[in-house]
């Protein structure tokens, strides 16, 4: 990192000192630049310079979990499983696999599900050695839960399905088992946060007495298309059918001036205010007073993650990216355009309070640079959704 | 404290480094057909143009050397065999870097690919791109990422005949570039362009108010070093904004029509907003030199209405003599054009435009007035040689401007002078047309005294080179008028300073021109000489001497063309006798009296003598001129006998004398003339010039001895004559006098002298005495008796000269 990226994240202990309400014009809504301070441990520590890096989008793991995982495996080594148990789709071929980070920080890729699909495929348990495995029964779970950090070892299932594979028995050989969870409602997307994790898991437990239950985790992603249908009020009566218009029905420009009295004065305008994962954001800044000498602007896109309510409120902001949109000083009447593409970026939809647990917000967040490394900001929220995939 | 050069070299050093560096990785991702890592290598290298410690000229190495490597990336895009992405999605692509610098770049090169694919309108992909560029609002780096927009963007304009021209939109509508349904135009690469220009000018002059200079400045520079340093950072950034106007003169699209309607205005619209001196003046002269002639031609009226509105500290001055320069080349390419610029009326126009840019830049030194009225001479005269008014008229300008400053003090508007005036000389090869200018000796009295010479031996050069003739009195007056400064001393002008030699030069270039003045009508050519001889009278003594023999001789040659013509004038011709001639010959010359210079007047007198003679000869009248000419003589020898005092010099005058009054042989009235006495005296004198009685004198025996037979042969004569003339002897006592002479000499040694010849020389004495004892001159007597004593006295006083005389027998 330059001495100059320092500098810019140093500049974030500023604070703006006059900040005067101004007068909108007309029926524009009036604004000022708010009273943020920045804290530092809020700025990610991007590489700014390199966009085309990958970019940190959540929060290492913690230390706590990162050991228990550890004492796992060693007692997995220690003391042989007696079977091996694979789980495996029934279209696993052709489903389509997104990346899922793994708690270990590994990246491993996992079958994608929408809501309303069926889920079928078959568990393989074969023992080891042509051992003898005795149990009480074999099943397989559907769980989808939620797991907020903060408040360890709780898990939320919101979602939990049940097929019984096997009676109590003995196991002497390779056996497979087919299962199909049909039509399975799953009222919320998978998100890895920062203080939060909602994940969809398959769970095959064989039972035993005296000894410990052998259990097996196959973790896969579900995502919701048409997410903004819980935003319109328009929930679909046959999840089958799917909506292929699922443009907003209402999605206004964001529009206003902001500025410091005798100072700075903007207008800037964002085409709209909901964006799909792969939207491109248009607008222009429109610069109608500059007697500061600003040194740069960007357009940063921020994430807030809210978990728990109440005093346990957690609330974590990230900067998924800094977008430089001007570079240098501009004079009264120069127009900025600005063309920021989503894409790259790791998004997911904006969640609304997800089953009282959490909630996931963006903002976009325009912050102008003077000379002296003072930042003026202003932030305005935008709604994420997911568009469908077509292909 | 660091030096800021020396600091500048480490920065540009880092950031070639850091280029190469990743340029490196670059290459090598290049090589292995990875487009993922040439991006990320890519917009690494192009960080390094976000310098902002590095002056334009340091910046401009960096950006070259980026340049160069984009020009391998260009290639690399363009072969989608080797990415496997379509171009469309390559734009969207490069979009995706954080930093707007390199972003905009990658985005530039991408772009041009993506107008050489046609799968978008060229005019939609040049208008994001110059749009989008916006983004880079820093002056320098803006105007190096404008220029490269420029560059690569310069042979995929939708020109006439261009492939790029009218390709209709057939391809997919994408996310970025919004479709249009009609067809590119030229119009859409004009307006590119001029917007790209526009933008750029902008930067260009904000860099005069928010930049600091590229170096820093110790606090021992002032206010004005910073700025200096600042205007030179920006001349240096000059060019790139200019080229885009080169870019539009290059558009073959951009017929007159367009120019006149879309290019200029908006071209001349942005100059004039920009407010700014440095711009409009580089920008002006941009105009003028990247367009062709014929353009500005028929845009005059728009274009020189820009020049008043422009900043008063601008050098309008030098941007409009351009201009003309440029046209009156134009002009002189082709007598074809020379309509079209009275069509319009060209020279009103600039004359208009000129008076109005002086009137609006009251500051504008005398300098900057006087080079544009050159400038627009110079034009006048190659547009239009036939109007001669024009010419007057600005020479009436300039008088009208130069009669607002009290004294012209400078001398580069001096120069300027000189140049206005010497203009119509070098076009018209002939002084008469000046002449003809009335303000033309306006503008002269502006000169100062040196600078009024030098004009003058302008002039009369000019009118020697081309040998022409001013043949009537008013032109002589008016030129004369002219070339006063030359012909009189004025008030105030320091005598002292002059230098002798260029004093000499002018004054015989004054004499020279008065011999160009000819009238073959003998009246008008006597009023030419008396207008010369008024203004030439009031020159004083110091010129006297030069201008008035060219006079005379001026005269002189009047006088001979008389004769010629005589047969026909003579009964019509009462004021015109010759008689008249020769009393103004007589007063010309006798004004060198006053200077004095008697040897000069001499000669003239003798050649108006010789002028008499041979007028004589032919002329029915010749009693009157002979006359004129004893009259001649007699002033020739008062003068000599006066006046000239150095021996040397009487030599020469005699010898002249004796000269011309060989000549004169036909004076039958010699002895009313030049007596053959003094003649004779005369020559015996010379004797002793060849005999210096000095210690290295010059001893001349044999030439003594000439001159005194010479002497003997003349008085011999002078003897005979008076026989004829009274029938009786004539001055013996000249042969006394040689006698006296001979002695003296042969007193002196001279070996040529011998006693015989004087022994000879008193017998003759004698003879003569006695055959002319009717009328015995008692003077004579005297003298030849007290001579005689004098040999009897040295004879008895013995010693080396007494044997000398032994052989001489009385």
């Amino acid at each position: 990192m330059s001495d100059e990226d320092l500098k810019n994240i140093l500049g974030g202990f500023y604070m703006i000192t006059s900040i005067v309400v101004m007068r909108g014009s007309d029926g524009k809504s009036k604004s000022k630049f708010q009273f943020h301070q920045y804290n530092r441990r809020f700025v990610s520590p991007l590489r700014f310079y390199n966009i085309f890096d990958t970019h940190v989008l959540h929060a290492p793991q913690s230390l706590d979990s990162g050991f228990h995982q550890s004492i796992m495996n060693y007692l997995v080594g220690a003391f042989k499983p007696p079977c091996n148990i694979f789980v495996s789709f029934a279209d696993g071929r052709s489903r389509k696999q997104v990346p899922l980070k793994k708690e270990n920080g590994k990246t491993v890729m996992a079958a994608l599900f929408q809501s309303q699909e069926s889920i079928v495929g078959e568990v393989v348990i074969e023992p080891v050695h042509r051992k003898k495995v005795e149990h009480n029964g074999v099943k397989i779970e559907l769980l989808g839960q939620i797991e907020l950090y903060f408040d360890r070892g709780n898990f939320y299932d919101f979602t939990s399905l049940v097929r019984e594979l096997d009676i109590p028995g003995e196991l002497y050989e390779r056996k497979t088992y087919p299962f199909e969870f049909s039509t399975v409602e799953m009222p919320y997307e998978s998100y890895n946060g920062v203080n939060v994790r909602l994940r969809y898991i398959l769970k095959v437990t064989i039972s035993r007495n005296y000894v410990s239950n052998i259990v097996e985790y196959q973790e896969f992603v579900a995502v919701i298309d048409e997410l903004y249908i819980q935003f319109s009020n328009s929930k679909q009566a046959d999840g089958k059918v799917r909506n292929y218009t699922p443009t907003p029905s209402i999605n206004n420009s964001i529009k206003m001036e902001v500025g410091i009295e005798d100072c700075l004065h903007i207008e800037f305008e964002y085409s709209k205010s909901k964006y799909h994962l792969k939207d491109v954001i248009i607008g222009k800044i429109y610069f109608l007073l500059v007697r500061i000498k600003l040194k740069n602007m960007e357009l940063e896109i921020r994430r807030r993650e809210s978990t728990g309510s109440g005093p346990n409120t957690y609330v974590e902001t990230e900067t998924l990216t800094k977008f430089e949109l001007m570079d240098g000083a501009p004079v009264r009447g120069e127009s900025i355009p600005i063309r920021l593409f989503l894409s790259p970026y790791e998004l997911t939809p904006t969640y609304q309070n997800i089953n009282n647990k959490f909630s996931v917000k963006y903002y976009l967040n325009l912050v102008l640079v003077d000379e002296e490394d003072r930042r003026y900001f202003k932030q305005q929220e935008i709604t994420m959704y997911r568009l469908l995939e077509t292909s | 404290m660091l030096n800021g050069t020396e600091d500048e070299e480490k920065w540009l050093a880092e950031g070639i480094a850091g280029i190469q560096h990743n340029a490196f990785y670059m290459h090598r991702a290049l090589d292995s057909n990875n487009l993922r890592e040439a991006l990320k290598y890519s917009a690494q290298m192009l960080s390094e143009l976000r310098t902002s410690k590095l002056s334009p000229h340091k910046y401009y190495e960096l950006y070259m050397r980026a340049f160069n490597e984009l020009k391998r990336l260009e290639l690399f895009f363009k072969d989608d065999s080797k990415h496997d992405v379509s171009v469309v999605d390559l734009y969207e692509l490069v979009q995706h870097a954080g930093n707007i610098l390199p972003r905009l770049y990658l985005l530039c090169t991408v772009g041009s690919i993506y107008i050489k694919s046609k799968e978008a309108p060229a005019k939609e992909v040049l208008k994001d791109l110059v749009e989008m560029c916006r983004g880079v609002q820093h002056p320098i780096r803006g105007l190096f990422l404008r220029s490269y927009l420029a560059q690569i963007s310069r042979d995929k304009l939708p020109d006439i005949g261009s492939e790029y021209e009218g390709s209709v939109d057939s391809y997919d509508s994408d996310m970025v570039l919004s479709s249009s349904s009609d067809a590119d135009t030229v119009m859409d690469a004009v307006d590119f362009v001029l917007q790209n220009f526009t933008e750029m000018n902008k930067l260009w002059v904000r860099m005069q108010h928010q930049l600091k200079p590229s170096i820093a400045i110790s606090g021992l520079q002032g206010p004005g070093g910073v700025r200096e340093k600042r205007e030179k950072d920006r001349s240096e950034l000059q060019d790139l904004v200019g080229k885009n106007l080169h870019v539009l003169s290059q558009i073959e699209g951009v017929d007159l029509e367009m120019y006149k309607e879309t290019v200029l205005p908006r071209v001349l619209e942005q100059v004039v907003n920009c407010k700014d001196d440095l711009a409009q003046y580089y920008l002006m002269d941009c105009i003028i030199q990247v367009f062709p002639d014929e353009y500005h031609l028929q845009t005059l009226e728009r274009l020189l209405g820009a020049c008043p509105q422009l900043q008063p500290t601008v050098d309008a001055k030098t941007v409009l003599s351009r201009l003309m320069d440029r046209l009156s080349n134009y002009a002189a390419s082709g007598a074809d054009v020379l309509p079209e610029f009275l069509q319009v009326e060209a020279f009103s126009k600039l004359s208009n435009a000129i008076g109005k840019v002086i009137q609006a830049q009251v500051d504008m030194p005398a300098v900057g007035a006087i080079t544009l009225y050159v400038s627009l001479l110079t034009f006048t005269l190659r547009v239009h040689p036939d109007r001669l008014d024009h010419v007057d008229q600005v020479l009436g300008a300039c008088v009208k401007k130069l009669s607002n400053i009290p004294k012209l003090e400078d001398s580069r508007a001096m120069k300027q002078v000189v140049a206005l005036l010497s203009a119509p000389l070098e076009k018209y090869n002939d002084i008469v047309t000046a002449l003809t200018l009335s303000n033309y000796p306006r503008v002269m009295d502006h000169l100062d005294i040196g600078t009024n010479k030098l004009m003058a031996m302008v002039i009369i050069q000019s009118i020697m080179k081309n040998n022409s003739c001013i043949s009537t009195a008013d032109k002589v007056e008016v030129l004369f008028e002219l070339i006063k400064g030359l012909i009189k001393d004025i008030d105030g002008a320091d005598v002292d300073e002059l230098d002798e030699e260029d004093f000499k030069e002018e004054q015989n270039s004054v004499a020279r021109l008065i011999h160009m003045l000819y009238n073959d009508e003998p009246e008008e050519m006597l009023k030419i000489i008396c207008i010369v001889r008024k203004h030439t009278m009031v020159g004083g003594p110091k010129r006297l001497p030069f201008t008035v023999s060219s006079l005379v001789f001026s005269a002189l040659r009047l006088l001979r063309q008389l004769q010629g013509q005589e047969g026909d004038i003579v009964g019509e011709e009462a004021s015109m006798t010759p008689n008249k001639i020769f009393q103004l010959l007589t007063q010309i010359i006798e004004s060198l009296s006053a200077v004095p210079s008697p040897e000069l007047a001499l000669r003239l007198y003798l050649q108006c003598a010789e002028s008499a003679r041979f007028l004589m000869k032919q002329a029915a009248n010749g009693c009157d001129i002979e006359h004129v000419a004893y009259e001649f003589f007699t002033q020739a020898f008062v003068l000599y006998e006066e006046e000239i005092a150095d021996s040397k010099a009487q030599v020469t005058a005699i010898h002249l004398i004796i000269g011309t009054l060989q000549r004169m042989n036909v004076f039958g009235y010699s002895a009313r003339l030049l007596k053959k006495a003094d003649q004779c005296r005369a020559v015996y004198a010379c004797s002793h010039l060849f005999w210096v009685d000095d210690q290295d004198g010059i001893k001349d025996g044999e030439r003594v001895l000439l001159c005194l037979k010479r002497a003997l042969r003349i008085a011999n004569a002078a003897q005979q004559m008076a026989n004829v003339a009274r029938g009786s002897g004539g001055p013996v006592s000249l042969f006394v006098e040689i006698l006296n002479k001979y002695i003296y000499f042969f007193e002196k040694g001279n070996k040529q002298i011998t006693s015989s010849a004087i022994q000879g020389l008193i017998e003759l004495i004698n003879t003569e005495m006695q055959s002319d004892s009717t009328n015995s001159d008692s003077v004579a007597d005297a003298f030849i008796a007290s001579t005689l004593r004098y040999i009897q006295f040295q004879k008895q006083k013995g010693g080396v000269v007494g044997e000398k005389f032994e052989s001489v027998k009385l």
